[in-house]
């Protein structure tokens, strides 16, 4: 075996264990600061206010609080580890919930039957989102216009749509009993005499009781927690995920071993499109409204979340659990400050820098590395 | 004499008034390794991205295994065996080495009747395994992405991906480019192992001890045009480096 010596620097680790060591720590400090950031709150809440941090209710607080900013963020991912940038997913958003609340408005006015109209609602905003996700993924793929170009002008079309449609901002005059999908949940628990735990029957409960009622799940977190984990999926275990991974890693070699590269590219901005829909029905279920401006508040923080879940901009990198991480670290964040009365414009410096840690700890990483070019 | 794996008769290959390839022929047989020489704007990528499919030739013909091809697209040359190792190696730097092994083509299960389809990461990481000990290279890990590695190492994640797709002709453009001289050692060593499979090599160079490592029969091109073909026997160093800078040119003698 005279050749195996010929290759036998090949065996060679090419980092050293310090370096791996620093790897590892920058890859998972998003979870360690989470963990901190909970600590923090729960020690400053209940130091300085009556109330409790990791209570039952405001943890559920805080996890419908993430489900618009997660779904905008949960197809960004994708797009982002792709290389590209989808800015129209705030209007998108708002569009979808303009749409759903026309079509449940109208199938529910036309005799159908409340779940079914709830059903069309997400047909026609889902849709609706995945059509304009159709036209961003066409121009950028098949005319090859910057991505960030393409999204920033179909989020002005898509805004003066979802005006246009929303008669003045807001649709109203929906089923009043849509509200139980957008704001009830798997679980109850009724704390003190006589109540219990509920699974999936609303207790029928009022005064004190009532107020003791914690719910929990929320349909709208069933639902992204679904989506969640069909996302996991697709990145993860599927020749989708992976080609995503390709794209944004090395276009040429993407490319060049056959990927369907512009195809790709088209799916991945229906996908993008279509979370940010599914959060536009949800939002309309929540409030018995359509509403035209509820989503583009949110593309900003949504952003911020794929980025501190460690996406990183330039392609190739980030996982679907980081933009879980990333939504859950600004909601405690916002929430945490809240509790503790502090002026909401600090929310805004405290996540601001927090996106630009993240940064700087991802690129961090790749000084260690040598600062590799990402394809060769 | 067995006939020839790859013949180009006549190529040319313009760009507006350049032509970058000018009426070019060569043969490879099997199992040898062809050196490609030539300075800087020879013209060597170019002939040989007519051959992989990124360029159409403007005129001549090329015959694979005996037939006469064209290839449109790079996928149709690579679908034909003809796979290229380009200075850039079209590897993802962000996956592992089975994902790159497997890149464009990975291997799936499937689930009720096919309508779900994830990927068959443990297939492919067995598969990447083999290929990569029968061209006797070892890793220290092959599910680290492969940013992790030394440059030779990835040229040997593109040479075993060729070898596991059965390439039945390799094109390397300038393969040692960028590497430490150990490294060049175990690539050039990886050009020998193909040979001995039975693959040819295309290989382009500027580099000469490269050339009398291992080829056995070297084409010099000058602008555009092929000025010789030499055994690797019958020729030495300062004789090529006159047929690359154009003092030596056996067309024109000939003509
Ligand atoms: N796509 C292109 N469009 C226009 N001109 C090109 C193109 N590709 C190559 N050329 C020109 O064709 C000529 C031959 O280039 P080519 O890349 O084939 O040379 P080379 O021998 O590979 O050189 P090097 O050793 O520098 O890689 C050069 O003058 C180059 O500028
Ligand atoms: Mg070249």
């Amino acid at each position: 075996m005279t050749d195996s010596k010929a290759m036998a620097g090949f065996d060679e680790p090419a980092l050293s264990a310090g370096k791996r060591a620093i790897l590892l720590i920058s890859r998972l400090w998003a979870w360690v600061f989470l963990a901190l950031m909970i600590v923090f709150f729960v020690v400053a809440v209940g130091v300085f206010s009556s109330a409790t941090f990791l209570s039952v209710r405001n943890s559920q607080n805080i996890l419908v609080a993430i489900v618009p900013v997660l779904l905008l963020g949960l197809g960004q991912t994708f797009v982002i580890i792709a290389a590209g940038i989808d800015l129209s997913v705030g209007w998108v958003m708002s569009l979808a919930s303009v749409l759903s609340a026309h079509a449940i408005r109208a199938a529910f006015n036309a005799g159908v039957p409340l779940f079914l109209s709830v059903v069309l609602g997400f047909v026609a905003g889902v849709g609706g989102a995945a059509l304009v996700g159709l036209v961003n993924g066409l121009i950028i793929a098949k005319l090859k216009v910057p991505a960030f170009i393409v999204t920033l002008g179909t989020s002005f079309i898509v805004r003066g749509m979802s005006l246009l449609f929303s008669e003045n901002t807001t649709v109203i005059g929906l089923p009043e009993g849509i509200r139980d999908y957008g704001n009830e949940s798997l679980f109850y628990w009724v704390r003190g005499e006589g109540g219990g735990f509920y699974i999936l029957d609303k207790p029928e409960v009022s005064g004190e009781l009532l107020r003791s009622m914690d719910r929990i799940l929320a349909w709208p977190v069933v639902i992204t927690a679904v989506v969640v984990l069909v996302c996991l999926f697709l990145l993860k275990r599927t020749q989708f995920g992976r080609h995503t991974y390709a794209i944004g890693g090395n276009m040429q070699a993407a490319l060049r071993t056959g990927i369907p590269v512009d195809r790709h590219i088209i799916k991945l901005y229906m996908l993008s499109a279509s979370t940010a829909g599914v959060a536009g029905v949800l939002s309309t279920l929540r409030f018995t409204a359509g509403s035209a401006v509820i989503g583009d508040p949110l593309l900003l923080s949504s952003i911020a979340a794929v980025i501190i879940g460690g996406v990183s901009l330039f392609g190739g990198a980030g996982s679907i659990i980081g933009t879980v991480i990333g939504a859950l670290i600004i909601a405690v964040l916002t929430t945490g400050l809240v509790m503790l009365n502090v002026p909401a414009f600090w929310q805004f410096i405290v996540v601001g820098a927090v996106v630009i840690i993240a940064v700087l700890i991802d690129q961090s990483r790749d000084l260690i590395l040598g600062r590799r070019g990402r394809g060769t | 004499m067995s006939e020839p794996i790859l013949s180009i008769r006549h190529m040319v290959k313009r760009f507006g008034g350049l032509v970058a390839v000018n009426d070019v022929s060569l043969d490879i047989n099997p199992g040898e390794v062809v050196a490609l020489l030539g300075d800087n704007g020879a013209g060597k990528s170019t002939l040989i991205k007519c051959v992989s499919g990124v360029h159409l030739p403007d005129e001549g013909e090329i015959r694979f295994e005996g037939r006469p091809v064209s290839f449109p697209k790079p996928i149709d040359a690579r679908s034909a065996g003809i796979e290229t190792i380009y200075q850039d190696l079209a590897l993802a730097n962000n996956l592992d080495v089975p994902a790159n092994i497997f890149l464009g083509r990975e291997a799936k299960n499937r689930y009720l009747g096919g309508l779900v389809k994830t990927l068959n990461d443990k297939w492919m990481l067995g598969q990447a395994e083999q290929s990569l000990a029968a061209l006797d290279i070892r890793f220290p890990s092959l599910t680290q992405p492969i940013e992790s590695l030394s440059g030779g190492q990835r040229q040997a994640v593109a040479i075993a991906r060729a070898i596991y797709w059965k390439a039945r002709l390799m094109i390397m453009d300038e393969p040692t480019n960028n590497l430490g001289v150990p490294e060049q050692q175990k690539v050039l060593e990886l050009i020998r192992r193909l040979r001995d499979q039975g693959v040819p090599v295309i290989l382009i160079t500027h580099t000469m001890p490269d050339v009398f490592a291992v080829a056995d029969r070297i084409i010099v091109m000058h602008r555009g045009r092929k000025v010789t073909e030499k055994r690797t026997g019958e020729t030495n160093a300062s004789e090529l480096v006159q047929y690359m800078v154009g003092a030596l040119d056996d067309t024109r003698t000939s003509a």
